[in-house]
């Protein structure tokens, strides 16, 4: 038996490091995975608390947060795949206007 | 006890795999490197008695996105990140630990004050003399009745999705 904080903490240290990354990280690809990263400490969250309530409904959620995660990253690499196209790079800071 | 040491082990693989997604230059030892983290937090969702969002995890995380995500930087040659602005070394050098540890302890203190560190969870939960707690079978019982209106919306979002995907990477003519 884990005490309920130390998945609590174990999960906000992954969310810091997912903040850390999309704010330090220059590749587009890389800032990607930091929200990955960042969704899965939410998740973590979500499913110590399902276990301490006893309650399936945070399964529920994290079910629904990896739908939309899957989707965020079909459509987000979609773009990645379209701006790779007009600028041939995948730095954000030569992204830096909106019109070609 | 068995739990804490596992714990502590697939924690630790966590943080490490985290820590080397930050440390990396190229996109791809990133990418691996959060593959190792959503492994071991399938594990840590085993520990906790979800075994159907364990499955989930490694079949939809694991597998499908992160191979999309292996694609992508395979199909876009992706190189070493170039840096064209040189922030502080300084605020990243003291700032990203500082930020990491500044959330773990912000979380230890809260869930100190609120007693959550007292209450000790895991193990299994039986039910009917048979462990159900988080099984496929308890799980979909409940998708498929009370949340049967939202899985639905989200085959909907699923569906725009692809479309939105395969319109935006199309090659325009």
């Amino acid at each position: 038996m884990v005490p309920l904080s130390y998945y609590l903490v174990l999960s906000a240290i992954l969310f810091g490091c997912g903040v850390a990354g999309f704010l330090i990280k220059r590749n587009i690809i890389t800032i990607f995975l930091s929200i990955e990263l960042m969704l899965n400490g939410v998740n973590l969250t979500f499913v110590a608390f399902a276990a301490q309530l006893k309650s399936l409904d945070g399964h529920i959620f994290v079910f629904f947060v990896m739908v939309v995660a899957a989707a965020e990253a079909a459509v987000g690499l979609a773009i990645i795949i379209a701006v790779f196209r007009t600028r041939e790079t995948l730095n954000v800071d030569r992204v830096n206007l909106l019109k070609l | 006890m068995l739990a804490l040491i596992l714990f502590f082990i697939f924690a630790a693989l966590c943080v490490g795999g985290a820590i080397n997604l930050l440390v990396q230059k190229h996109p791809i030892n990133s990418a691996l490197s959060l593959i190792v983290v959503m492994g071991s937090l399938a594990l840590i969702y085993l520990l906790l008695g979800a075994e159907f969002v364990a499955a989930v995890q490694v079949i939809v995380y694991a597998g499908a996105v992160m191979v999309l995500f292996v694609f992508v930087i395979m199909l876009l040659n992706a190189g070493a990140e170039e840096r064209l602005s040189q922030g502080s070394k300084v605020a990243t050098i003291l700032g990203v630990p500082a930020l990491i540890i500044g959330f773990g302890i912000t979380a230890a203190l809260v869930s100190h004050i609120t007693g959550l560190d007292r209450i000790a969870i895991g193990g299994p939960t039986v039910m009917n003399g048979a462990d159900v707690f988080g099984n496929p079978q308890a799980v979909g019982h409940l998708l498929f009745r009370d949340y049967l209106l939202p899985f639905e919306v989200t085959s909907i979002l699923i569906l725009v999705a692809i479309m939105g995907a395969v319109v935006l990477a199309r090659r325009e003519e």
